[in-house]
């Protein structure tokens, strides 16, 4: 089994050709599907191989689009469809909450609906209140929906390959700036279980549990809570929905202490649904009361200057653990890096979008 | 509207007889969930066709299993004209165990896979792209098949309906537009909802359709025209289609009763479409251009029909509801 590095866009795009190879009945479509860039390089060369029958470029209509690939899907294909931004699908929810999600249920199991809804979530550069919003908790309200939200490469095709040959409707939400990021991912055809996280860091002082982009910062918090003798469970939730309680459960069994990071905003996020159950149900396993850090309840602001201090960084996981842990932590913090500029992921990125 | 060629030489005894069987059974269920709403037995919102019967029964008898079909609301005439289990349906709109949706559904959700009925939509145009992707799948398949997409004159105001047809048009689908304007979306007439000098028809052929204009209350022209249309898009490639019948419902919007006292339509246009109703209309085709066919067969049908519905309406009261256990099952169909 050979194993390379390579991007979180190629990973994508290993995942679709793998996908399209051993099963002619998928199909992926999407604006920009087929164009010189496309969509970020994830659906690069895949015309090509595979013909514009099954690969093609669509009509600015996400509402349809979404219709017409669940229709496909009660006729035995499997859908990708795929949006630049997460926003634009805002345009497609009746076919997504009154369709996809409701068809298996309200035809008592006689349809299935395996379409895979890919969506990218920008930040920074500007992208401001229309081209950057998290709405994962959106999607994980309504029930027949499944949600998933990877953070490295490796989980990216993985993931992706699960949700594709799932029977159900699966959103597949895409940080922007993890598309550059690079790891190691297997050859060939591997599926990652949707709705089961993963232990990245194993430690007994405090659980994090985290999604997507947030889990970078947070593996950046925890090599600086290393160095005073920290150690803290970091759980990728891989899924957002269904959230895999066990694994935090078990985490919290040891460590009593449970912080939640979440790119959304607060009201009603992902991780007010995990504090609210563990609270609920699992109250005797904390010692602490439980914490979050998300975005706002703003939307997010364009300019340069506004988004100054915006968005949740390692220095304030890091801030936050200390206070939990009740621990004198501004030394440390004062060692971690400014990060300048704060609205791009690294300087390979020179936008537009 | 052309003048109908009525006495068309692909309209043998048996098509007839078929004609009258179809509309005859949606006039008669329809009827009966009228006479048996009051009883509080059915507790769902129920929309109903009669008036409608004509275009339905036309396609009844120029499609077939493996065609689709997806439709609306208003959606009991279609389900049983694709061929739709007229027991599953009645059971279906009294909740139970043996409805066609498990009584998931009611009215408003029907389906019946086995006949290639793939399901309807309470959403105003939320079944249209639906339509557009299972025929998006019959033209990856390379089937000589059609999709039939039921809509409204309201459908039309909708962006799905724009959307859908413009992506049908672009990759020529093998799709079928069956438009039943009937004049009103809930209790508003057109007048308020789409432009003076604008038509249904003449929109959508400007998207890109081929299209028709027929009476719909008419059935034998309706079937004229819609066996030539299907031919054509499954022998010769030309699709898609819209074709808009003109036709009127005679109840109110939902529910069972007749609703010309609230004043949003007036008695007199009641009267005027109810003097067109497709089965005295079609009777009297029969007479004046079909001398030849024995009207005694008509009582039959009826007899058959009103037999058949009984049945269905006796089965579905005795059958029991579902367990309430059930109302959590069936949420994915990969449980994780």
């Amino acid at each position: 089994m050979k194993i390379n590095n390579i991007t979180f866009v190629e990973a994508i795009n290993s995942a679709l050709q793998i996908s399209m190879e051993i099963d002619n009945k998928v199909i992926c479509y999407g604006l920009g599907a087929t164009d010189p860039k496309g969509i970020f390089g994830t659906t690069i060369g895949l015309e090509e191989k595979f013909g514009n029958e099954r690969v093609f470029d669509t009509p600015t209509s996400e509402n349809a689009m979404t219709g017409i690939g669940i229709g496909a899907a009660i006729a035995g294909y499997k859908t990708i469809m795929t949006h630049q931004r997460l926003d634009f699908f805002l345009l497609a929810m009746d076919q997504l909450v009154n369709g996809a999600a409701k068809m298996h249920y309200m035809f008592d199991g006689q349809l299935t609906v395996p379409i895979t809804i890919r969506l990218i979530i920008g930040r920074g550069w500007g992208q401001g209140p229309t081209h950057s919003q998290n709405l994962q908790s959106w999607f994980a309200h309504i029930p027949g929906l499944k949600v998933v939200m990877p953070s490295t490469p490796s989980d990216a095709k993985g993931l992706l390959l699960s949700s594709i040959f799932d029977p159900d409707p699966v959103l597949f939400l895409e940080h922007r700036w993890l598309h550059n990021s690079i790891g190691e991912v297997r050859d060939g055809d591997y599926r990652i279980p949707l709705g089961k996280a993963n232990l990245i860091t194993k430690g007994n002082d405090l659980t994090i549990v985290s999604m997507s982009y947030m889990t970078v910062e947070a593996l950046i918090a925890q090599k600086y809570l290393e160095k005073i003798g920290i150690a803290i469970d970091i759980i990728d939730l891989r899924s957002v929905k269904p959230i895999d309680f066990s694994c935090i459960i078990n985490s919290l069994r040891v460590t009593g202490k449970i912080l939640v990071l979440d790119t959304g905003v607060s009201t009603c996020s992902i991780a007010s649904e995990i504090i609210s159950q563990i609270a609920i149900n699992h109250s005797n396993l904390l010692d602490r009361p439980p914490s979050r850090i998300t975005m706002p309840d703003v939307p997010e602001p364009t300019s340069y200057g506004l988004t100054k201090d915006f968005y949740p960084r390692a220095n304030q996981i890091v801030e936050r653990v200390c206070e939990m842990l009740r621990i004198e932590g501004s030394k440390l913090i004062d060692e971690m890096p400014v990060i300048s500029p704060h609205d791009v992921p690294g300087d390979w990125f020179k936008g537009p979008f | 509207m052309k003048e109908p060629k009525k006495k068309s030489k692909f309209l043998d005894n048996q098509k007839l007889k078929d004609l009258f069987y179809m509309m005859k059974k949606i006039r008669l269920v329809e009827e009966r969930i009228a006479l048996e709403y009051p009883k509080n037995e059915i507790r769902c919102p129920t929309h109903l066709s009669i008036g409608q019967e004509g275009v339905p029964a036309a396609l009844s008898i120029v499609l077939n299993n493996a065609d689709y079909a997806v439709s609306t609301h208003r959606g009991h005439a279609h389900y049983l004209s694709k061929g739709g289990n007229l027991n599953k349906m009645i059971a279906e709109i009294y909740g139970k165990k043996s409805g066609c949706s498990g009584g998931k559904g009611g009215s408003m959700h029907l389906i019946d896979k086995d006949v290639g009925f793939m399901g309807t939509s309470a959403i105003v145009g939320n079944s249209i792209p639906v339509g557009v992707g299972l025929g998006l799948a019959l033209k990856l398949n390379k089937t000589k098949n059609v999709s039939c997409i039921f809509l409204g004159d309201g459908a039309i105001e909708e962006g799905s309906f724009y959307e859908s047809l413009n992506f049908a048009v672009l990759k020529e689908l093998p799709v079928i537009f069956i438009c039943e304007n009937n004049l009103y979306s809930v209790y508003s007439p057109l007048s308020v909802r789409q432009p003076k000098n604008r038509n249904i028809m003449d929109l959508a052929n400007s998207i890109g359709a081929h299209t028709y204009y027929a009476d719909g209350n008419d059935v034998i022209n309706s079937y004229t025209c819609l066996d030539s249309i299907i031919s054509k898009i499954k022998s010769e490639d030309i699709c898609p289609w819209f074709i808009e019948f003109e036709t009127y419902r005679w109840r109110e919007h939902c529910g069972y009763q007749f609703d010309n006292d609230l004043g949003y339509r007036s008695v007199e246009e009641y009267e005027k479409w109810k003097k067109r109703d497709p089965i005295t209309l079609f009777e009297n085709n029969l007479k004046e251009y079909f001398a030849d066919f024995d009207l005694s067969q008509l009582d039959q049908i009826t007899d058959k029909v009103t037999s058949e519905i009984d049945v269905a309406f006796e089965k579905a009261k005795k059958d029991t509801y579902p367990e309430k256990t059930e109302a959590f099952k069936n949420i994915y169909s990969n449980e994780i």
